[in-house]
């Protein structure tokens, strides 16, 4: 239990123009680690992820203060967000892939960083598609359009195009919130894979998801972190009162 | 009972009236086309004048009974041709600007200086054309006169901003946010998120706004006038040639023509109608495709 921390925050508060979502967040992310957050919808828990890339820079009356230590440096301040988005990569709610063929969904990140070389793109597009085990089902495909596949497949996509820019960190929000049971399976497969390459933080809706992948769990309650612990005594037995009424579903 | 059936009746007069108003543009168009193709078939069905030398004459002299309009022809699609390439880079990339870029409030001043552009009158295109673009090209023209293609380009390319940008900041707004912030995730900038992902994925909006502003630029009649020259012969071979596009053609003459003359400006019409129907189903065809995908 002596992994690197990764991201590190401290007193992190966030304002939607005068509305507080965020409340002194205080949190340690370890390396290598799936750690999940949980809580009723609009506690925060996404916006939180997405401070940890700077997503929140795309909305204008956001207004952030406290640190985020990411490996020793905050990223709250003038630092290269293109860098560290390259760093921390995100898969998001609703599978996104651009309307492209599946290569140059997969080209598309490596490529804005300059790479140009065909072999290496083409060694690094099937890679991180059997990472993310979609080549099978799309090697016949890959010039075809990313739009054509199932749900559950433009999702595996989206994994796979982060994993191109081979991250240290994987932020997903509530990545299987969008799909049927089967293809969700296939992704809870995936992460618990994809855990030793990558640090891995994700959003669920779902209590059950958090218990079958995650090594941690925090959750989040009207802006608030109330508990953060190892996922197993979260789910069993939890220090705050709270905690327990939402495990045991009498809100949210 | 008796309530009921009033209401409905009420409501089926109603709907009747606006099925009348909605004919009106039915009636329009249909009586348009068929009185401009009936006069400008008849020349050539009666033989009065040669279809051949009609659509390949460079020469226009009602007087010496030649009335050739393939110049006129070439005249207009080059017209329409240097309008897109310059003023659909600048309304795109100003609809970019708007919709990516600015800020809230100078977004707001440039979408507001760009509809006012739309509702100018073209008379006074025409008029601004005449006097600031003519006198510049006359400047720098070897021809030693200020009416030319490169005049009417100029005014033409001012013209076809405001559907251009209005069309493009519209299918560049639409275009789904989760794009966006799928290829920012990626660690693209602004400029790549624009060009390579938010450009393609408003693709066929943007054409269509592209091919509304090529038919405004060829239908467009007043502001050219006054600035393209309206030699009576000559395909123009340089930007500073005069030129004598279709829609002038009929517009110089119309009002005091008769016989075979006022047919052939009818058909000068037929060519430009078709030009326009052509550019029509273009646009129809983009849009059913944007609805397929």
């Amino acid at each position: 239990m002596d992994a690197k921390i990764k991201f590190n925050t401290k007193n992190l508060d966030l304002f939607y123009g005068d509305f507080q979502a965020l409340k002194a967040i205080n949190m340690e992310i370890r390396e290598k680690e799936v750690t999940a957050f949980i809580g009723p919808s609009g506690c925060g828990k996404s916006t939180f992820l997405r401070c940890l890339n700077r997503m929140n820079d795309l909305i204008d009356s956001v207004k952030i203060n406290g640190e985020i230590i990411f490996d020793g440096q905050d990223i709250n301040g003038n630092i290269d967000v293109i860098n560290l988005r390259t760093r921390v990569g995100m898969v998001f709610q609703k599978p996104n892939p651009f309307p492209m063929s599946i290569y140059e969904n997969i080209a598309y990140g490596p490529k804005c960083q300059g790479q140009k070389d065909k072999t290496q793109l083409d060694t690094l597009v099937k890679e991180s598609l059997m990472k993310a085990a979609l080549w099978d089902e799309v090697k016949d495909r890959l010039n075809k359009s990313a739009l054509g596949l199932s749900g559950g497949q433009q999702q595996r996509l989206c994994i796979a195009r982060t994993i191109a820019m081979n991250p240290e960190v994987i932020l997903m929000d509530e990545p299987t919130s969008a799909l049927d049971p089967i293809a969700t399976a296939k992704i809870e497969d995936l992460m618990s894979s994809l855990k030793k390459d990558f640090t891995i933080i994700i959003v669920t809706h779902s209590m059950q998801q958090a218990g079958r992948i995650s090594d941690k769990t925090a959750f989040f309650l009207m802006g608030e972190v109330i508990e953060f612990n190892e996922t197993p005594i979260i789910f069993t037995n939890p220090n705050d009162k709270r905690t327990e009424d939402y495990i045991t579903g009498r809100f949210g | 009972m008796q309530a009921i059936k009033r209401k409905k009746q009420k409501e089926r007069i109603i709907e009747n009236f606006f099925l009348i108003c909605a004919f009106v543009a039915v009636v329009s168009v249909f009586a348009i086309t068929v009185f401009v193709f009936y006069n400008g078939i008849k020349p050539f069905v009666s033989n009065s004048y040669p279809l051949w030398d009609f659509l390949t004459g460079v020469e226009w002299r009602p007087g010496s009974n030649m009335y050739g309009i393939f110049y006129m022809i070439v005249g207009s699609v080059l017209a329409t041709f240097g309008a897109i390439l310059i003023g659909v880079p600048v309304a795109i990339f100003t609809a970019v600007y708007i919709s990516e870029l600015a800020g809230s409030r100078i977004g707001k001043v440039i979408r507001f200086a760009v509809e006012l552009l739309a509702g100018i009158p073209s008379v006074l295109y025409g008029v601004f054309g005449l006097g600031i673009i003519v006198p510049y090209v006359l400047k720098i023209s070897p021809n030693a006169q200020g009416e030319s293609l490169l005049a009417t380009i100029m005014v033409l390319a001012i013209m076809i901003l405001p559907t251009v940008v209005s069309i493009s900041e519209t299918s560049i707004s639409v275009v789904p946010k989760e794009y966006r912030e799928g290829s920012y995730a990626l660690g693209a900038s602004k400029i790549q998120t624009i060009f390579k992902v938010v450009l393609p994925a408003a693709r066929s909006g943007i054409m269509t706004g592209v091919i509304l502003g090529i038919g405004r630029a060829i239908g467009e009649t007043m502001a050219v006038m006054l600035v393209c020259g309206n030699p009576i012969a000559g395909i123009p071979t340089s930007l500073f040639d005069q030129i004598r596009p279709l829609t002038t053609n009929i517009a110089l003459e119309m009002g005091y023509a008769s016989g075979v003359h006022q047919e052939l400006l009818y058909s000068t019409g037929v060519v430009l109608f078709i030009f326009i129907m052509i550019i029509n189903l273009a646009v129809n065809k983009l849009v059913k495709a944007k609805v397929g995908s």
